[in-house]
């Protein structure tokens, strides 16, 4: 699950292709506009390496780190059909995670270091997962429309330029529909079941809203920065354009569920096709990013211990080929 | 195979033995999701986790179609004093070398109850063993390479792992705690008895951790676990099925 990558647009465009080959630079975009993709061992721009590492690997961070709000409800899925399904969910989340990493290993920097980097604060992560998941019905919310949102997002990174990452993503894409259908049966069943489940989903919806809305990043400033990684496809599109379809294709459908969304100002303006709504906090966005967030500390704290307890595993892994003789005395 | 009231009655208890091993070290081994030590592990004991609590669920319908409650009710809604857990299922995950070796031991016994039971009298119990003995077969070839590779990788993974096989090796004992049913099961065929697994489970685990330089207590320092399928349980067990069923009792006749 993963909205979009954080852009640094504080590096001058000029920056970006800076010290390149112009000859290399002709040749590398030309293929990039016959549709072709790039591959590890092809010459590329360090800037457009560059930024595919810190986008796979915000990517990656995401998975691992968004397997934490679900898998804390595993242990309190109610029944055997939700327990198994959201077991398989999570799994599919992690596997994810590894199958990205293995991705951005391809540009050259490692998965141990990818993961320091996390627990280090220095690399992000999607912000939607710094809320906690308090009920089950934040766990079908999440698995609902928290995964449609990624779907959107991954479907159009997917026809990117990046060949590993673009292979990924088809993998990822296809397993997260089935995600999608578990959110949505699951919702379905809150939202048709008891007053109780109602209230349950309904409430979960109104928490959700905002992070939702958060979820596919601020509205893009148009500078040249993103026009030449979007030339490059590396970003396929903008952030606005993926929440525009993101909400044309959902709220019909959470409407028909006569579940209400809190924005009075959310309607679809049928001479532009496009759908206005209340801006959210973007200004709560950056604090959560920046680590203000209810739960940036405790999903930092969770991997951090995750990586040292089990350091002793990877360790025991380094050297294969040498066997520990115990001592006899 | 015709059988008698009292019969259904043992066979019901050795079902429910088996069922909740399977569940509650299933919802054990779920609880290492997105806490591996590498995330190939958090996938692996993901998986084994699915297929455990997949084999209870199985057992507990048969068990329903023998008159018992619905699944849901009898794994969400059940009181610990009615669950037949060994000991060694319910401990918390703790660290990795612990839930490695209790899946160690388990799988082995487990292939091996299923092994036997494929040739079971009582005809769905002998399907779902031969169904489910190849699935098990993928547990255990992930926690004997485990078990070989940390036994003797290095001087702290070696530690590590036989002070896990201490800890862990009466719990484990805990698993074959025989029953007042063990002849009644015998006479009719459904189960040879569990002194006779232990005996096939001790030649097999020994000859691994041989492999893995780990060192099983000796016979005299023995003290299995028992309780757990007279319904005494640890500590352990009743917050887990607490947090499992928190959200199912919300209302247990809503549908999920």
């Amino acid at each position: 699950m993963y909205g979009n990558a954080q852009i640094d647009i504080k590096e001058k465009s000029k920056s970006l292709i800076e010290g390149e080959d112009p000859v290399k630079l002709a040749e590398f975009e030309a293929r990039i506009i016959r549709g072709e993709k790039i591959e590890p061992k092809d010459w590329m721009p360090k800037a457009y390496r560059n930024q595919l590492i810190r986008m796979i690997e915000q990517h990656a961070h995401s998975e691992i780190i968004g397997a934490l709000p679900e898998g804390t409800w595993i242990t309190r899925a109610p029944g055997f059909r939700r327990k198994l399904a959201l077991m398989a969910k999570v799994q599919d989340e992690v596997g994810h995670g590894q199958l990205l990493y293995s991705a951005a290993e391809t540009l050259g920097k490692t998965r141990e270091s990818m993961i320091n980097d996390l627990i280090n604060g220095k690399s992000k992560y999607s912000n939607v997962f710094n809320y906690p998941a308090l009920t089950w019905g934040d766990t079908a919310i999440i698995a609902w429309l928290i995964d449609a949102g990624a779907i959107i997002n991954q479907v159009t990174n997917s026809k990117g330029s990046y060949g590993p990452y673009c292979r990924a993503l088809e993998r990822i894409c296809s397993e997260e529909s089935f995600h999608l259908k578990y959110g949505h049966d699951n919702v379905v069943y809150l939202a048709t079941g008891t007053a109780q489940q109602r209230e349950l989903v309904q409430d979960a919806l109104t928490r959700w809203w905002q992070p939702i809305m958060h979820f596919h990043g601020p509205p893009d400033k148009v500078s040249e920065h993103t026009e030449i990684l979007m030339k490059w496809k590396v970003k396929m599109a903008t952030n606005d354009e993926m929440r525009q379809r993101f909400l044309d294709e959902y709220v019909p459908k959470i409407w028909d569920l006569g579940l209400t969304i809190p924005d009075p100002n959310l309607k679809k303006n049928e001479s532009t096709g496009q759908w206005e709504y209340t801006e959210p906090d973007w200004e709560e966005f950056k604090r959560v990013i920046n680590g203000g967030g209810p739960c940036n500390k405790e999903r930092l704290q969770v991997r951090r211990w995750a990586e040292e307890r089990g350091a002793w595993v990877r360790r025991a892994l380094m050297k294969p080929e040498q066997k520990y003789t115990v001592p006899l005395a | 195979m015709s059988i008698n009231t009292g019969e259904m009655k043992d066979i019901k208890e050795f079902l429910y033995k088996i069922a909740d091993d399977q569940l509650i070290i299933g919802h054990r081994n779920s609880e290492w999701t997105g806490l591996g030590p590498v995330l190939e592990e958090d996938i692996a004991f993901s998986s084994i986790a699915q297929d455990k609590i997949g084999q209870s669920l199985h057992i507990y319908e048969i068990l329903h179609s023998m008159g018992e409650e619905v699944p849901d009710i009898i794994a969400f809604a059940r009181k610990a004093k009615d669950f037949r857990c060994s000991h060694l299922t319910e401990y918390p995950i703790g660290e990795y070398d612990f839930s490695l070796m209790r899946n160690f031991f388990f799988n082995h016994a487990e292939h091996l109850r299923f092994e036997m039971l494929a040739s079971s009298s009582l005809e769905p119990l002998a399907n779902l063993a031969k169904k489910y003995k190849g699935e098990i077969k993928y547990h255990i070839m992930h926690s004997d390479t485990w078990v070989k590779q940390l036994g003797r990788a290095n001087e702290e993974s070696h530690t590590r792992m036989q002070s896990a096989l201490d800890k862990t090796f009466n719990l484990a004992l805990g698993i074959f705690e025989e029953s007042d049913f063990a002849d009644a099961l015998r006479e009719v065929k459904v189960f040879d008895g569990e002194s006779v697994l232990q005996d096939k489970w001790f030649e097999e685990i020994s000859s691994i951790l041989d492999k893995a330089g780990l060192v099983i207590p000796e016979r005299s320092k023995w003290v299995p676990s028992y309780g757990g399928r007279k319904g005494q349980h640890t500590e352990y067990l009743e917050p887990m099925l607490e947090e499992m069923g928190e959200v199912f009792r919300l209302d247990p006749k809503a549908e999920w």
